[in-house]
């Protein structure tokens, strides 16, 4: 949900701290009761997920039987297909796609632009520009919705690129309110990247007349892949979670993404946890996903933002 | 540091390698062509104008609206102003206002003085050279990727009267959702569940840019764990303490899904940010009540913001 | 607010039936040659099509086969617009101003005529002129706006009675009870047998607001509680701590009060089907929360019982009415003229009708000329109750004069059940204060 960029430099991320050679091992009990700990803890903290799985599994009828802390007799994955169906999860997913994809590309290839030109160049307003990005990120949402609300039913969209003529109900729309909030955080941690790197790569292409953008392109883009793959990790899971936009923002139900598709589900059938446990599953799956995929990425994008030299 | 020596924001062209940088900027202009200045006016231009038109344009007016009466129905000309009586009503006759401004505070206390100082807690223990610890990170950190809206609904399974889990494992009847003097921390738990592992791997990678003859030096004075940790290493982490704290505070006070999702917000799980979506898009659309319930919010983010801006300016200029 | 959950609540039984639904509903060519159409869509340029808006959810399918069968008739299309029923209450006031559908489903009552009043709603007086003879005076006065002229073109309805199981009763020997002294009597039996006599769900904030509609209703009559809820009358008067004074007598039968605040109105009905519970009082879609066909065949219900007051006879209940509006704002609303204006004539048929609610038995039609003979005897029943009643309310948060007060109302409801032996004056004066906030003039 939150982007929360702050700064400092990132030369040491990634880097493992030496760990010094220990005195001595620690007495052995010690490390009994800390693992049991962890583990313990590891297990208390996966629980709920694990528990959604479990009811997401299980027949309707046999949980109505048995209640839902029992042992399980049969385990289906008929709950999921109809989730799947009477969800209309794939419409959804399809839906956050076009908001998701388009958002990252846009806050990313801005971000990196801005952060470019307030870490190599020194205009008056740069600190005040870079500044005023990231406090933006900060606010909660709650604190504009109510004139940019009204703003989306007012301001005129052409066209051919909203088909009410509005900002209002359209994908560009949650698009937009995505990335002029996110693009705080992106540009700070870009910033800090860049003020990294060695200035004499810019200026040798700028000195040879290569134009901005091509030195942007050519130079700088191809340093930042690090941090830009770790921010569209980062960017995809807030902005796939979002719901409070989409709820608000976009009032056509096909159009809606699929973290309000649960929503939409709990009103439409009766409360069958099963069916909404599955739901839920698949929609966690994605962001699960990337997760774990791309972990590294994942916590380097956070750290990126926040940590110190 | 060196570093931003090198990258030279400070004018002053007193010594050498710094008035080169000056010389070297003041003809750098001159690189630009005029095509590169329009490029770079646009393209910064542009997330500019739209940062400000979707972001401050509505927080002033979010200010403005609020010493003002409007339905939203019938165009700007209806809207009338009516100085504070706003606020006066949030904080005489509006039920809701005070139970939702205690939650938001209970919510950040919690944040701020459990679920932090666990995280961290963590992150020190995780530090250690523990066999598996990504495994134990990766199960702290893994209810941070999941929407706020579904682990409101995730922990519904856990907290049902009847069918819930822990109602029925400890045998009791607790209504865990239900009950006003007990909902608030509930949810709280569920939501603590997902940010100790945001804090826990924020702080991990500030400990392991900890400069390990710190430490060294801390074991050799013959400082315990807990006293290096405490004298050492966390005032060292300052400027990680202080993101973290600013990344709580704002997480706190924009909670809002995860009670939308169990009970919209009410009968004890009532927040700021709920009363300010219930009065402007419901169908209640008391436009300028709700503003002024945002600017309540507002004020009380601005003081993290605050803190974080005058940081970072610190470090940049 | 939560309204029309109650509308979305169907059963995904109904979906899963869904085809066999349309199969049924498709079968019917009889019914729809009769359907009355004035217009035949060649006399217009072209047939035209209709955007509509629907939030009932769980009855998708059954109004896409009505739809399919206007537009075979017809060759008018119909896009259905599908949408999250909360959430769409909550956001009406934007999207009316917005660019909404042409044809949207809503409530009757106050909900409908505020929107109506600021013009934010289409007039559909002429439709009404041709067929208006289908409907009882009641559903008309619920469908006519402050100026006069009508707006709402009613569907079905259903009122809020006390359900009960069948089986558990004749277990027991309880009998149905007249009075309230028979209701207390019973819900002490059943207490001793180990029930919880009333099954209570107050998560969702509106079901509370029923408990308030019947028994103010009942103690101080129809005119009373309207008039309460458009200002008219002050919260402070006695009569409405009596209100309270009395639903507390009620409250030792409902189970744990706070286990009710945090249970959905879906878990509520299960108590009942579990035969945890012994009686619900609730609309009559409750019934949608089993799928149990047997438990379905043994749910039976009774109106709520009389207070022995002057209002005893009047018998009034709240049965909500749900139709059709159309939005007065809709982009294409000059294009579709005609063909929204067939669709809508078509929804107040009894043809069009009947097919939906075959597949829809917690509802009764609105149309005179429904056909009763296809009616379930549960049906049956609620067409009785309704006929009955002296005076229909439309619930509280569509009665009331503030969608604002509708929404703050579930949490004073709240919080008087949190703590029922707190002060009623201060209580009464805390809604009286915020009502008086509002501004809304009587």
């Amino acid at each position: 949900m939150t982007a929360t960029g702050v700064d400092q430099a990132t030369t040491t991320i990634g880097r493992r701290r030496q760990h010094m050679p220990g005195p001595k091992r620690r007495l052995r009990a010690g490390r009994v009761v800390l693992y049991t700990f962890l583990i313990g803890t590891a297990v208390v903290w996966v629980f709920p997920i694990a528990w959604a799985v479990y009811t997401s599994l299980r027949p309707y009828a046999e949980t109505a039987r048995l209640g839902y802390v029992s042992l399980a007799q049969d385990l289906t994955f008929e709950d999921y297909v109809n989730a799947w169906e009477q969800g209309s999860l794939l419409m959804r997913f399809g839906n956050t796609m076009i908001i998701v994809l388009p958002a990252i590309v846009a806050v990313l290839f801005f971000a990196s632009l801005i952060a470019y030109v307030v870490s190599r160049f020194s205009f008056r307003f740069n600190i005040a520009l870079l500044l005023l990005f990231t406090a933006g990120n900060l606010l909660p949402p709650q604190v504009i919705i109510t004139p940019l609300f009204r703003m989306y039913l007012e301001l005129p969209m052409p066209y051919p690129l909203s088909d009410n003529g509005l900002w209002y109900d359209q994908y560009l729309g949650i698009i937009a309110i995505h990335v002029a909030f996110q693009l705080g955080f992106a540009t700070f941690v870009l910033s800090n990247f860049m003020r990294t790197l060695p200035k004499e790569l810019t200026e040798a292409a700028l000195v040879d007349g290569a134009s901005i953008m091509r030195t942007y392109r050519q130079v700088i883009l191809p340093l930042c892949r690090p941090p830009l793959a770790a921010l569209a990790t980062l960017l995809f899971t807030w902005t796939y979670n979002d719901f409070y936009w989409a709820l608000v923002l976009m009032r056509t139900g096909d159009k809606r993404p699929i973290t309000t598709g649960l929503n939409d589900m709990q009103g439409m059938f009766f409360s069958d946890n099963n069916l909404l446990a599955a739901g839920a599953i698949m929609i966690a799956l994605p962001t699960l996903l990337v997760y774990f995929v791309l972990q590294r990425q994942f916590v380097r994008g956070l750290t990126l933002g926040s940590t110190t030299g | 540091m060196t570093q931003q020596t090198r990258e030279g924001r400070s004018i002053a062209p007193s010594d050498g390698p710094v008035a080169a940088v000056a010389r070297r900027r003041r003809r750098r202009f001159s690189l630009f062509t005029r095509r590169d200045k329009i490029t770079l006016g646009v393209l910064v231009g542009i997330p500019t104008i739209l940062h400000l038109a979707l972001i401050w344009v509505p927080t002033l007016g979010s200010i403005a609206l609020s010493f003002t009466t409007w339905t939203g129905i019938g165009g700007l000309g209806s809207i009338e102003w009516v100085g504070l009586s706003n606020y006066e009503q949030l904080v005489t006759t509006y039920p809701t206002f005070w139970p939702a401004l205690r939650n938001n505070l209970i919510w950040l206390g919690v944040f701020v003085f459990v679920a932090t100082p666990a995280g961290i807690f963590f992150a020190v223990l995780l530090d250690k050279n523990i066999r598996g610890t990504r495994i134990y990170q990766s199960a702290l950190f893994m209810p941070f990727v999941l929407s706020l809206a579904l682990i409101g609904f995730i922990w519904q399974l856990q907290y049902a009267p009847e069918e819930g889990f822990i109602n029925n494992v400890l045998g009791t009847q607790i209504a865990w959702l239900g009950d006003p003097q007990i909902n608030i921390w509930a949810v709280l738990a569920a939501a603590c569940w997902r940010h100790v592992g945001y804090v826990m791997i924020i702080y991990l990678a500030g400990l392991k840019s900890v400069d390990p003859s710190l430490r060294e030096a801390a074991r050799i004075d013959g400082a315990s764990e807990r006293q290096a940790f405490f004298r050492v290493i966390f005032p060292a982490l300052m400027p990680v303490n202080i993101v973290i704290l600013v990344i709580t505070t704002i997480e706190a006070l924009r909670a809002f899904d995860i009670v939308w999702v169990i009970n919209r917000g009410r009968n004890g799980l009532e927040l700021l940010s709920v009363l300010v979506t219930q009065n402007v898009i419901g169908p209640a659309s008391r436009i300028g009540f709700g503003s002024a319930i945002a600017v309540v919010l507002f004020l009380i983010s601005v003081g993290p913001i605050l803190i974080f801006l005058s940081r970072a300016y610190r470090r940049l200029s | 607010m939560a309204e029309s959950i109650r509308e979305t609540g169907f059963t995904r039984r109904s979906f899963l039936r869904g085809s066999a639904g349309m199969a049924g509903a498709l079968a019917l060519p009889g019914a729809m040659a009769a359907c009355g159409q004035d217009e035949s869509p060649e006399e217009s340029a072209g047939p035209g099509s209709v955007k509509f808006a629907s939030t009932w959810q769980g009855d998708t399918e059954a109004l896409r086969a009505l739809v399919e069968s206007f537009t075979t008739d017809t060759d008018i299309s119909v896009e259905i617009n599908e949408v999250d029923g909360p959430t769409f209450s909550d956001q009406i006031d934007s999207y009316l101003q917005g660019t909404p559908d042409d044809v949207f489903t809503w409530f009757g009552g106050y909900r409908m005529r505020f929107y109506a009043g600021q013009g934010l709603v289409h007039d559909i007086s002429d439709i009404w002129d041709r067929i208006g003879d289908n409907f009882s005076d009641a559903f008309r006065s619920a469908s006519t706006g402050d100026d006069g002229r009508q707006y709402l073109m009613p569907f079905y309805i259903y009122p809020w009675v006390v359900i009960y199981r069948r089986s558990v009763f004749d277990k027991h020997g309880y009998e149905v009870p007249e009075t309230v002294d028979d209701f207390m009597a019973l819900a002490e039996a059943m207490q001793s047998d180990g029930l919880t006599p009333i099954a209570f769900a107050d998560q969702d904030g509106w079901p509370a607001q029923g408990w308030f509609d019947i028994i103010n209703m009942r103690l101080n009559g129809y005119q009373f509680h309207l008039d309460l809820l458009a200002g008219n009358e002050s919260w402070t008067d006695a009569r409405v701590a009596e209100v309270f004074e009395t639903w507390r007598s009620f409250l030792p039968y409902m189970g744990d009060l706070s286990a009710a605040l945090g249970r959905t109105w879906q878990d509520g009905a299960n108590l009942l089907f579990n035969e945890e519970a012994g009686m619900l009082y609730f609309g009559t879609f409750a019934g949608t929360q089993t799928e149990d066909p047997e438990v379905r065949d043994d749910i039976d219900f009774f109106t709520f019982p009389a207070f022995g007051t002057e209002f005893d006879d009047e018998n009034a209940v709240d049965a909500p009415i749900n139709g059709f509006l159309v939005s007065e704002q809709s982009p294409t609303l000059e294009d579709n003229a005609e063909a929204i204006d067939s669709f809508v004539e078509y929804l107040g048929s009894g043809e069009a009708q009947s097919m939906f609610l075959a597949e829809n038995p917690n509802f009764v039609a609105a149309a005179n000329d429904v056909d009763r003979s296809v009616y379930t005897p549960f049906q049956e029943k609620m067409a009785e109750i309704i006929d009955n009643a002296g005076a229909v309310a439309q619930f509280l948060d569509r009665d009331t004069a503030s969608p604002a007060f509708a929404v703050e109302m579930e949490a004073f409801l709240q919080s008087w059940l949190n703590d029922p032996e707190q002060d009623t004056s201060s209580f009464l004066q805390g809604i009286q204060s915020f009502w008086d906030s509002l501004g809304v003039s009587p």
